[in-house]
């Protein structure tokens, strides 16, 4: 027997899981890992489990966590971006998977892009 | 909770799953395993998508692309490319046409989905029908808890009348009205029907309810219990239906399992129970009273009314019965209010109706439509047209009890009251488009001869009136029609429609009588020129091998009955004594030199 609590707990439940079928997008986070070749050779399937468990385990259902071609930049994989509504694009490099999940605590939940692993500080270091 | 980046839904409507979405679902849980991907990726089988003309279909969010026409060995490319690289498969994603958007157009801004409003529909292709938890995620039985907890029986009863929700069974009866009746009735005992037992050639939408989203009927019926008094429920569905059946039974399990149906639901005082009945295919067994004499185990024969359901019904006690998609739709006025219903459709056809697309049309499937929508937005807009570039001639709506309707009605709004104006009737829904090689009464003989094989045979009129239409029809086609025989069926008609019995017998004319208003000119060249306009009545037809022919000999080798006959690099010609007509020259000939006179 369900009460009424009960029902709702499972519809905010189950909402969670299927927000990803929603087709407004506006107001979601996405994370975009690159899976393409050469992202996968260099380790970017647990990246990308990372992220997906770091994100389950703080019921962060407004995150979208999706995959990419390559771009280009073959020699920076596993590479993310984060897009954020409203704010710059955050490209992050050379990921690990306790990379991505300080890059979920750090940038998605707190707000503070984590500098020393976005693009720009690889470049500013040569 | 479990979390997946990705979801594929996979269409598993009776449409899509008879041309294998069984398959692909299965190969797509063998390849994600495969590419350990199933913690990642979550596979559903949904119920239809509306648009089965492209299945089977499989959407993968949260992308929202609509891949059609998916094989199951394209499944390994699908997950290979787009699950695990993010890249689209483009051979395989649905273009609207004339439109090659490369990576396909959310859901939403195809034009068959653009043009449409689903409320019966809403859940379809959305969520997990054997899932009660993503049916209440999307609202589910919140009405139902609404209703108990916050509103009195009456309260339900006025709010459906106010709504004016009208049957989409076809009859378009008021339904709060027929609540009302059924509750002033005093009774120990009360029934509450749902009446899916569909059965117009080419009508599918209850079923695709059914299979799609079948907790939103078990909600209503359980809203419509309270509101009447009673405790009990049948839903009286054919058993032509597996998958609905099935997955009807799955949706009343977990709702006894959650206490949404069975003894004391969500704590109060109100029990509701619903069983499933199936009916064996009898397309007389949609009538009401003939529905429930089948549930009682008697023959399914109509009986005379009244006494109407509502006072005496199944077993001798009071019963409200309406159609599947009438329930459909009452947990969503409910929740979203009377005005909302309102200000969909018409003043006095508010919300919407479903319609089953078939036929000579482009896209054919299902789709849901505000109520007087004009019939030329559904065939040119959502239904895209009809195909290979042939002149639309007429609609066929309301099935075997309904009418066709020619092309200079196509701006008649689509409601209740200015289809049954026009000659025809909303029915449940079917709508079979016919172009110019259909042939008026032939489509009027097809739908009699179907009245005739379904008649019940209790009265006279239904049981022998449409026999005798059906030979004097019969004999048309044949090119034996004799002068006085368009008034003989005219004299039939109106004696069958008006001393039959049920609504079967009373509507069984409809499809002659519509066609004799709008084409009357071709049952006039069938009987005094044994001519069909259409080419379409073999016997009335023969083939003609014109100058065009360049005596390649193709049409000689393709005959099976030796009936065509000439030297290499001459005109040919068909002996019209031996030609049985079955055009397989016409389909061989490369130069369009064989008509059809």
């Amino acid at each position: 027997m369900k009460t009424l609590e009960e029902l709702r707990a499972i519809r905010e439940n189950t909402l969670k899981n299927i927000n990803v079928r929603k087709d407004d997008k506006s107001a979601i986070i996405r994370i975009v890992v690159g899976m393409a070749t050469c992202g996968i050779a260099a380790g970017a399937r647990p990246v990308m489990q990372a992220f997906i468990e770091e994100a389950a385990l703080r019921g962060l259902n407004h995150v979208q966590i999706t995959q990419t071609g390559c771009i280009g930049l073959c020699r920076y994989e596993p590479m993310a971006d984060v897009f954020i509504p409203g704010q710059e694009k955050v490209t992050y490099i050379n990921l690990t998977p306790e990379k991505a999940k300080r890059i979920v605590l750090e940038h998605i939940v707190n707000g503070n892009p984590v500098i020393e692993y976005a693009i720009g500080s690889a470049e500013n270091n040569k | 909770m479990e979390l997946f980046r990705s979801h594929v839904l996979v269409c598993g409507g009776t449409g899509c799953t008879s041309s294998g979405s069984n398959m692909i679902l299965e190969n797509f849980e063998a390849e994600l395993k495969k590419h350990q991907l199933e913690n990642e990726v979550k596979v559903i089988q949904t119920g239809c998508f509306g648009l089965c003309e492209a299945g089977p279909v499989v959407i993968v969010y949260p992308d929202g692309t609509f891949y059609s026409h998916v094989k199951p060995e394209d499944v390994k490319e699908i997950t290979e490319e787009h699950l695990l690289k993010g890249r689209v498969v483009r051979r395989l994603v649905y273009t609207d046409r004339g439109d090659h958007h490369d990576a396909g157009k959310p859901l939403d801004e195809i034009s068959f989905y653009k043009h449409q409003t689903r409320i019966a529909l809403r859940n379809c292709g959305v969520i997990d029908p054997e899932n009660i938890d993503e049916y209440i995620a999307f609202d589910g039985y919140k009405a139902l808890a609404t209703c108990l907890t916050e509103k009195t029986p009456q309260d339900v009863l006025d709010l459906i009348t106010e709504a004016n929700l009208r049957g989409r069974g076809g009859g378009g009866f008021p339904a709060g009205k027929k609540w009302q009746f059924a509750a002033n009735s005093k009774s120990d005992k009360k029934y509450v029907i749902c009446n899916a037992d569909e059965g117009d050639p080419g009508a599918f939408m209850d079923r695709s309810i059914l299979e799609g989203d079948p907790h939103s009927v078990l909600e209503a019926m359980a809203i419509c219990g309270y509101s009447i008094g009673s405790d009990e429920g049948y839903i009286y569905v054919r058993a032509e239906y597996p998958i609905a059946v099935e997955r009807l039974e799955t949706a009343i399990r977990q709702a006894r399992e959650y206490g949404l149906l069975g003894k004391n639901i969500l704590g109060t005082d109100f029990s509701f129970d619903i069983h499933l009945r199936l009916g064996a295919g009898a397309f007389v067994c949609g009538e009401e009273t003939a529905l429930m004499a089948s549930i009682e185990g008697k023959r399914g024969e109509p009986r005379p009314k009244p006494p109407f359901p509502a006072v005496a019904g199944l077993f001798g006690k009071p019963t409200n019965i309406n159609n599947v998609e009438t329930y459909a739709n009452v947990p969503h006025i409910i929740n979203k209010g009377v005005e909302w219903f309102r200000s969909l459709g018409t003043e006095k056809s508010p919300g919407t109706k479903v319609f089953a697309l078939g036929g000579k049309i482009n896209n054919t499937g299902l789709v849901e439509i505000s109520m007087g929508t004009p019939l030329r937005n559904v065939i040119y807009d959502i239904g895209g047209g009809i195909p290979k570039g042939k002149e639309f001639k007429a609609v066929q709506t309301g099935g075997p009890s309904g009418g066709c309707i020619p092309a200079s009605l196509l701006d008649v709004p689509i409601e209740y009251d200015s289809l049954v104006e026009i000659g025809s009737m909303m029915g449940s829904g079917g709508m079979i488009v016919m172009d110019e090689d259909n042939c008026m009464v032939d489509i009027a003989r097809f739908f009699l001869d179907f009245t005739v094989e379904e008649s019940c045979g209790k009265c006279t009129p239904c049981r022998i009136g449409t026999k005798r239409m059906l030979e004097i029809l019969d004999r048309i086609v044949e090119g034996k029609g004799r002068d006085g025989d368009i008034e003989k069926l005219e004299r039939l008609a109106e004696t069958i429609s008006s001393s039959s019995l049920c609504g079967l017998g009373q509507t069984a004319p409809n499809p002659v009588l519509s066609t004799l208003r709008y084409f009357r000119d071709e049952y006039e060249a069938h009987i005094y020129e044994k001519r069909c306009p259409a080419h379409h009545c073999k016997k009335l037809l023969h083939l003609e091998i014109t100058d065009n022919c360049r005596g390649c000999t193709a049409c000689a080798r393709v005959c099976p009955v030796e009936a065509i006959s000439g030297e290499v690099r001459n005109k040919h010609y068909i002996d019209p004594d031996k030609c049985t007509k079955c055009f397989s020259c016409i389909e061989k000939c490369r130069f369009g030199a064989i008509v059809k006179v």
